[in-house]
């Protein structure tokens, strides 16, 4: 059936073209061999990239990002974990209010929640200490978490976990057996997210990062504001690939959990 | 109070449930409204009844997956209403099968096994017993994606009577397939119902199922037992209108009493004198109705046999369709109730027009007062 | 039959009614607690320091009235709030038609407009930064074609900022208009070709009304995100295209916290309004759950 199409396709792959661009853009400036912001780059080199590997204090921010982001996962997977399942479960009006809490980070404008976060925690002298971003970033990580694993629950048959009771299972034998099982696609999803979310994250870095504990992201805004050179370019295009190798596990965990809820007829 | 029901004390290999005055209200809205009945060890049981009738909740209360609001239900004599489901050693079939869709057919199979600690060895030979209970040899390395549905249902069944469980309830388990397998598999649980003889508790609408299946059914309506009974019973002896309409097909006569003679009552009905059976003994009131099967009609000029046993009216036919196997008539009595009558179609009965007058005669024993 | 069964009046222990109560509730506990303690309570009271300082009153507010910078701010984040969305609606609305209706490119066209949503804001300012800066990748091609003989300043100006942003919330555009369009029946479009409606009029008359739900849903989220954007426009706008989260984040650095704090209560009760007056709309809720991906 020949679709009703309305606008040409020639203005669609303009736009599509406006945006992916910029990676582009961002992906050859990276390999410029300029010592300056400059495009076309002149010629190819992988300096930029020698350049990352090699500093100290471009290398620190990306492991100390590296280890918040990690914590914050193990922290927001296993609370928000929880919490989808409870909330599955709970009556409706304490369900609204539940999600409504936890799903807040994701209207609530950032630059609110930074200074907040700050405020308070400067009171108690985590400013500049590492768990305090890790503190922080659970809360804006944990919205991801829940919507990915109640997503997954939403699609699990509750005849399932019925079935194992009358089989004989202990309900606790039936969450580790049966439900686990199938809700770690949706898990593993949100804690991926979560991974991403926190990795990038800079406004609340910028406030509670201080000078003990430099994230990438704050490392590469320091950088941009006092010495444009093309180094963050090639750190852009690291966490980009990055990005896209965590999006492709998503979507192939994703896929597989399509595969357990598909029953041959 | 014992924590989990132990076989023995009924004999035989079957539990026998009590269920007494069960109730089940949500928010002062009645689905369950007094069940009591008696299921005996090792028969086939069915809740029989329209969707709304109960029949499912009945079966989820007695499986332990919903608390009645009032009432008991016993399990060899052990009230389970406080035991939580996994305690209770029931076997459970589902409509929609819930297979777990991430352990292979054998896993699916030796989970009960596995929950009551059954070594890996004893629990292989179980399952693989299992699925040469239900023709499925060899299956078990498959996941439930891979089967078609008759199979995944009868990997369903494996699982929940590998346990030797002493009771099997079933949840409309051949909804969801077509005609003909459904056949295939009711014949299949007979078989099995008479290999395992443990009790079996079903729930189904479709009545021909339950026709098929059962030794014993409980018509269900509106929260209540309508009647219980063998499907003999039920068919020829129908004890409300409701059962005498939703099993089979019926013919309702309005009739006045005009005597009773021991449980026979006669009465007037279309101008003719009608005898009907009447189980109770007595017909409440004066205006009654009488009900008869449309295969137990006659025309009357092709019987031959006493007036006494034989209750005639006249008819004139209105519709007559041929169908394969049987004709079937539709008749306009005297008052203009219309009555159904279904014949074997023959080459040599001869076909009814449209607008003949005829006389109908069927036996007195196959017309019950309802 | 066990005497039990005898009392028919008897209901069932309390025991299993409650730990069906119980359990949701212990489950959702620990996040709850974790978020009101180190969330929404530090939020709550760094804006309680708005009223609290140094005595209870609504003074800062009303200084608030009266204060030009907030008053130009708060217009700048409105405006550009307003362009911003436009300019996604008018752009992401053809993108997401063709989402829906191309089945063999769907898939490219969904990782292009996915892989940059991922993308950090920070990166994606930087390649605007490249893009537009003065040795950038618009200025040099301009300056090699002959068309201009100094490069523009794009860069550090309103216009870049909306380019910025417009490139980064493009994909909650589009993601909700998707999402309805893919919802409206096609048989719907085919009648109306069938009855003789050349495709410009069935688009209008049928196809467009038919995608608001998915079209408000679409502006409202990316309205409420643009109030709150602070890296783009910092980092691409000039020094008087200032938005509430900088002047805020300025006011934080100079110790102004009472100032600051009500800058954020205004930030966030706008945010909170827009939502509530729009939350009748239908397609709302899925709106947000894309933006959390």
């Amino acid at each position: 059936m020949k679709a009703v199409r309305f606008f040409p396709s020639s203005l669609v792959g303009l736009i599509l073209l406006f945006l992916a661009f910029p990676i582009v853009v961002v992906f050859a400036v990276s390999f410029s061999s300029a010592n300056y912001l400059t495009f076309p780059p002149p010629a190819l080199s992988l300096k930029w990239y020698r350049v990352y590997f090699s500093a100290e204090n471009w290398l620190a921010p990306t492991w100390l990002s590296i280890w918040v982001a990690a914590c914050t996962v193990v922290l927001s997977t296993f609370l928000g974990t929880l919490a989808a399942l409870g909330i599955a479960r709970l009556p409706r009006p304490l369900k609204i209010l539940v999600s409504g809490l936890v799903l807040s980070p994701l209207i609530v404008p950032v630059i609110v929640v930074s200074i907040g976060v700050y405020y308070a925690f400067s009171k108690y002298g985590l400013v500049g200490k590492p768990i305090a971003l890790v503190l922080a970033h659970t809360s804006l990580a944990v919205p991801f978490v829940v919507t990915s694993v109640t997503a997954t629950l939403a699609g699990l048959d509750p005849r399932l976990e019925q079935a194992a009771l009358s089989l004989g299972a202990t309900p606790r034998g039936t969450f580790f057996q049966v439900t686990l099982p199938l809700i770690r696609p949706g898990v593993l999803v949100g804690a991926l997210f979560a991974f991403i979310t926190s990795f990038d994250e800079l406004i609340v870095a910028l406030f509670l990062s201080g000078q003990g504990a430099v994230t990438l992201p704050r490392r590469m805004w320091e950088d941009l504001r006092y010495a444009i050179d093309p180094t963050i370019a090639a750190v852009s295009t690291l966490t980009i690939v990055f990005t896209a190798v965590l999006l492709g596990i998503a979507h192939v965990l994703r896929k597989r959990a399509e595969q357990n809820r598909t029953m041959a007829s | 109070m014992r924590d989990t029901i132990t076989p023995g004390i009924s004999a035989g290999r079957g539990a026998a449930v009590a269920l007494a005055g069960l109730e089940k209200s949500y928010e002062r809205v009645g689905a369950v409204n007094g069940v009591s009945l008696d299921i005996r060890s090792g028969e086939f049981l069915t809740l029989l009844g329209p969707s709304g009738s109960g029949k499912t909740t009945t079966l989820m209360m007695i499986a332990g997956f919903e608390t009645p609001t009032k009432g008991d239900i016993a399990i060899d004599g052990t009230s389970v209403v406080a035991m939580p489901p996994h305690k209770r050693n029931i076997g459970m079939v589902f409509q929609n099968y819930a297979l777990f869709p991430h352990l292979t057919v054998a896993e699916n199979i030796g989970f009960p096994l596995k929950q009551r600690g059954v070594p890996k060895v004893e629990r292989t030979k179980l399952v693989g017993e299992a699925l040469e209970l239900v023709h499925l040899p060899g299956y078990g390395g498959r996941y439930p994606r891979q089967l078609s549905g008759g199979q995944q249902q009868r990997v369903a069944l494996a699982r929940a009577i590998v346990f030797q469980p002493r009771l099997l309830l079933m949840d409309e388990p051949l909804g969801a397939l077509d005609k003909q397998l459904r056949e295939n598999l009711q014949l299949e649980m007979r078989r099995l119902h008479a290999d395992l003889g443990i009790t079996f508790i079903y729930v189904t609408h479709d009545q021909e199922e339950a026709l098929t299946m059962s030794d014993r059914i409980a018509v269900m309506n509106e929260g209540l037992v309508a009647q219980v009974g063998s499907p003999e019973d039920l068919y020829d002896r129908p004890t409300s209108r409701f059962v005498a309409g939703f099993i089979g097909e019926s013919n309702f006569l309005p009739a006045t009493v005009r005597a009773m003679e021991n449980d026979v009552v006669v009465a007037e009905c279309q101008g003719a004198t009608i005898r009907a059976l009447c189980p109770s003994g007595q017909a409440s009131g004066d205006k009654v109705t009488l009900t008869t099967r449309p295969e137990r009609l006659r025309f009357a000029d092709t019987l031959n046999g006493s007036a006494e046993t034989y209750n005639r009216i006249a008819v004139t036919v209105t519709e007559a369709v041929f169908a394969g196997e049987r004709c079937r008539y539709m008749l306009q009595a005297a008052d203009g109730t219309v009555i159904v009558l279904k014949e074997p179609s023959s080459a040599a009965i001869r076909r009814r027009a449209v607008g003949e007058r005829a006389e109908i005669a069927w036996s007195v024993a196959d017309t019950i007062l309802v | 039959m066990s005497e039990l069964a005898q009392s028919p009046g008897r209901l069932a222990p309390a025991l299993s009614m409650d730990s069906r109560r119980i359990v949701p509730i212990l489950l959702v506990a620990p996040l709850v607690i974790y978020m009101v303690v180190l969330y929404a309570l530090p939020v709550a009271s760094m804006l309680l320091r708005s009223v609290d300082e140094p005595t209870w009153s609504l003074d800062h507010y009303r200084d608030l009235m009266s204060d030009t910078v907030f008053f130009n701010t708060l217009v700048n984040t409105l405006y550009t709030a307003v362009i911003v969305t436009f300019g996604s609606l008018v752009l992401g609305y053809p993108v997401a038609l063709a989402l829906v209706r191309t089945k063999k490119m769907a898939p490219v066209i969904l990782v292009i407009v996915l892989l940059p949503f991922w993308t950090s804001v920070l990166v994606r300012s930087y390649a605007w930064m490249v893009l537009l800066g003065r040795h950038g990748l618009i200025n040099e091609a301009l300056l090699s074609s002959g068309l201009i003989e100094r490069p523009l300043r794009l860069l550090n100006t309103p216009l870049a900022v909306y380019i910025g942003m417009i490139h980064i919330l493009l994909p909650y555009m589009i993601l909700p208009v998707a999402n309805a369009l893919r919802q409206i029946d096609p048989s719907l479009a085919r009648a109306a070709s069938g009855l003789g409606s050349p495709p410009w009029k069935t688009f209008l008359q049928v196809t467009l009304p038919l995608s608001v739900p998915g079209v408000a849903a679409g502006a409202l989220l990316v309205f409420v995100l643009s109030l709150g954007f602070y890296i783009t426009p910092a980092m691409l706008g000039g020094p008087r295209d200032i938005t509430l989260s900088m002047l805020i984040a300025n006011q934080v650095d100079q110790l102004n916290w009472a100032y600051a704090a009500c800058l954020s209560a205004v930030l966030l009760a706008t945010a909170l309004i827009i939502i509530v007056a729009c939350r009748r709309l239908p397609g709302i809720g899925n709106a947000f759950k894309m933006s959390a991906r």
